[in-house]
């Protein structure tokens, strides 16, 4: 029989016994649309923190005071250090030629004023530097100056929100702004990343870092971050950073060194694990389409006897019959799996509609995995009823008085 | 497909023809119960090319199951069968449907038309089992529906038409594949006087075209029409009458 003919063969089959075909077209479409899309959510969301994450490049090492003792795991945000992480250390990281450059971060809340609006908000003391290894765009003006990171000098760059919450459509820039005792130049507007997660400079303000120190009344810094030249020469640089704070600290190896990598990378294998393993839920729902195939299809095999027999008397032989009723599986679980994906991906093309930042969809593995999956299921559930089918003697097959 | 065993003998040649068919003690035992039902007893038999013989006899003598013996689609259980003049009883069930595609047709009393499929479609049926090319599959059963004259009804379903519009499709679909042996268990049971004559006439006409033709019935009219007339009682043939000559 050829294919084409067989597929002819199996459509007027299917558009013959239409609620079956329906039916079981359904639970492929289901099984399949459930995959795609609950991978496609899960993938999203991953996606989405990694990216809120992953605010510095792959090459940049953090330098954090204090010493976390256990591998793996988050290092301490908090906690007491022994000694501080100083402008003079992160000056010292300088002259290890691999560094392309550096940026220290102060961190802290302060009381913001312009005229008579005050908010509470967000202050970040850091260096020029600090704008290309976190990838700050500026809207308007300019970034911190370039120069000695020890001068204070009286200037900010306000985040997006920020700006807005104490202008609102006025211009800011060469306006001055008061955060506690002190008062900053606006130089720059820094342009809008959208909803974030961790640190969010939307509605920040950034000020040179001796500034900050002075304005948190505070030496040490938060952190130091050291951005390699290339990743290759990530693990040496990071045992000479170590050697060189050592020796700078009494001998005491009293900082913890991260790349963004391993701080992502528990977050990532944790939210990938979950996406697989709620794709891998929906996965059984093909499962369960396969085993409605295979008593639907059982079911169709004793309805269809007479027909089975009239094909044998007509010379069909097993291995055609066996075909037939197979491919039909076939078609079913292509046609299905097809409308399956076409449903999940304008669910999921409906949702990147409707939340823009969060890049909903399954990688193209799953969605083959989940058409091949459906299509195996199928068949392999098929094969029995098939078989069955096959395996009727033809004169038994007939004596089933049917059909008109 | 293939067209290899298409007799091309005249009807004048096929007097001396060798036989299509031969049946040896043939056996076909039903145990129901504690009782043994010989629905065939050691029947022997032997069609020859050409032939046209009625198979007559009482609800239960063994009739259809002699036609289903000779169409390969029961196997008896002692006993040979040759097909012409090859055995079958020890063949597979692959070769044994390769054989039935080629050389057999049947014709049923409820017709087995497939609902879902046009008049068209059911006489093409056997040609699409056999993988013939669409073009001369297109052909062939155009030629068949002319022949049978149901050209205009080529796409109606097997529901809108009468009994023996939907027999006379059963007819063209047995012998699209122009077997050499054509079997039918009671082709006009289910068909009023006139369908019935219809019917009668385009077999007879096949059978003069030089197909064997095997008629299972219950009508003495039609039976005694045959050259050759079996007569079967518990599943024995009792009588094997040869006429000469066919008297109209
Ligand atoms: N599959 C079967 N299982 C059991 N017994 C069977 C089977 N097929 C036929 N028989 C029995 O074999 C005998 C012959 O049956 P068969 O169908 O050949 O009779 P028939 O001559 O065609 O009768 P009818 O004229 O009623 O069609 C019957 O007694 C029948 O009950
Ligand atoms: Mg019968």
């Amino acid at each position: 029989m050829r294919a084409m003919d067989l597929a002819r063969f199996n459509f007027q089959v299917m558009v013959g016994h239409r609620f079956r075909t329906i039916m079981l077209m359904i639970a492929l479409i289901i099984g399949v649309a459930a995959v795609n899309l609950l991978t496609g959510l899960g993938e999203g969301a991953r996606l989405f923190v990694l990216g809120e994450f992953s605010f510095l490049g792959k090459n940049t090492l953090i330098i954090m005071p204090g010493k976390k003792e256990t591998t793996g795991g988050m290092p301490p945000i908090t906690g007491e250090a022994p000694r501080d992480l100083t402008l003079e250390d992160m000056r010292a990281l300088t002259r290890l030629s691999a560094i392309n450059r550096t940026a220290p971060l102060i961190a802290g809340m302060a009381e913001l004023s312009y005229q008579s609006r005050l908010r509470e908000s967000f202050v970040v003391g850091t260096t020029h530097d600090f704008f290309a290894i976190r990838k700050l765009s500026l809207l308007q003006g300019r970034a911190l100056p370039p120069g000695d990171p020890t001068f204070a000098d009286a200037v900010c760059v306000l985040g997006q929100t920020l700006k807005r919450e104490l202008f609102g459509p006025e211009p800011a820039l060469g306006q001055w702004v008061r955060a506690g005792d002190r008062r900053f130049r606006v130089i720059g507007i820094l342009e809008g990343k959208g909803v974030a997660m961790g640190l969010n400079f939307d509605e920040a303000m950034l000020i040179p870092v001796a500034s900050a120190q002075m304005l948190f009344n505070q030496e040490g810094l938060f952190r130091v971050f050291a951005e390699v030249r290339s990743e290759r020469e990530l693990t040496p640089t990071r045992n000479a950073i170590l050697s060189i704070i050592k020796e700078r600290h009494d001998g005491e190896e009293d900082i913890t060194l991260i790349t963004q990598d391993a701080l992502l990378s528990s977050f990532d294998e944790i939210l990938r694990t979950l996406t697989l393993a709620v794709g891998g839920i929906a996965g059984i729902s093909l499962a369960v389409a396969g085993v409605l195939i295979m008593n639907v299809m059982l079911i169709s095999v004793s309805q269809r006897t007479a027909e089975i027999g009239l094909l044998k008397a007509l010379g069909a032989s097993a291995a055609t019959v066996r075909r037939l009723f197979l491919s039909e599986a076939l078609l079913l679980a292509i046609i299905g799996s097809l409308i399956g994906l076409l449903i999940s991906e304008s669910l999921l093309a409906a949702g990147r509609l409707l939340y823009n930042q969060i890049p909903l969809g399954s990688p193209v593995w799953v969605k083959v995995a989940a058409v091949g999956v459906a299509i195996v299921t199928a068949l392999l559930f098929a094969y029995l009823p098939a078989r069955k089918a096959a395996a009727l003697a033809p004169v038994e097959a007939l004596t089933h008085k049917q059909g008109p | 497909m293939s067209v290899a065993n298409r007799s091309s003998s005249s009807p004048s040649q096929l007097k001396s023809a060798e036989p299509v068919v031969a049946l040896h003690e043939i056996n076909r035992h039903f145990q129901l119960g504690e009782q043994t039902v010989k629905a065939l007893d050691a029947v022997s038999l032997e069609l020859l090319a050409g032939d046209y013989v009625s198979v007559m006899g009482p609800s239960g003598s063994g009739k259809s199951t002699l036609l289903n013996i000779l169409g390969l689609l029961d196997r008896p259980d002692a006993g040979a069968y040759l097909l012409n003049g090859a055995p079958t009883q020890d063949l597979s069930e692959e070769k044994r449907a390769r054989l039935r595609q080629q050389n057999i047709g049947f014709v049923f009393q409820s017709y087995h038309l497939i609902p879902r499929m046009s008049a068209r479609e059911n006489i093409e049926l056997p040609l699409i089992l056999a993988g013939t090319a669409p073009k001369e599959r297109a052909r062939m059963v155009s030629e068949m529906l002319e022949r049978l004259g149901l050209t205009a009804r080529a796409s109606h379903l097997p529901n809108q038409l009468s009994g023996g519009q939907r027999q006379r499709v059963a007819i063209g679909r047995a012998i699209i594949m122009k077997p050499k042996l054509l079997l039918a268990d009671e082709p006009t049971g289910n068909l009023d006087t006139q369908s019935g004559a219809d019917v009668v006439t385009l077999l007879e006409e096949l059978n003069t075209q030089g197909i064997t033709l095997v008629v299972v019935t219950h009508d003495v009219e039609l039976g005694k029409r045959a050259r050759r007339q079996l007569r079967m009682v518990d599943g024995r043939i009792q009588s094997d009458l040869r006429q000469s000559d066919v008297s109209d």
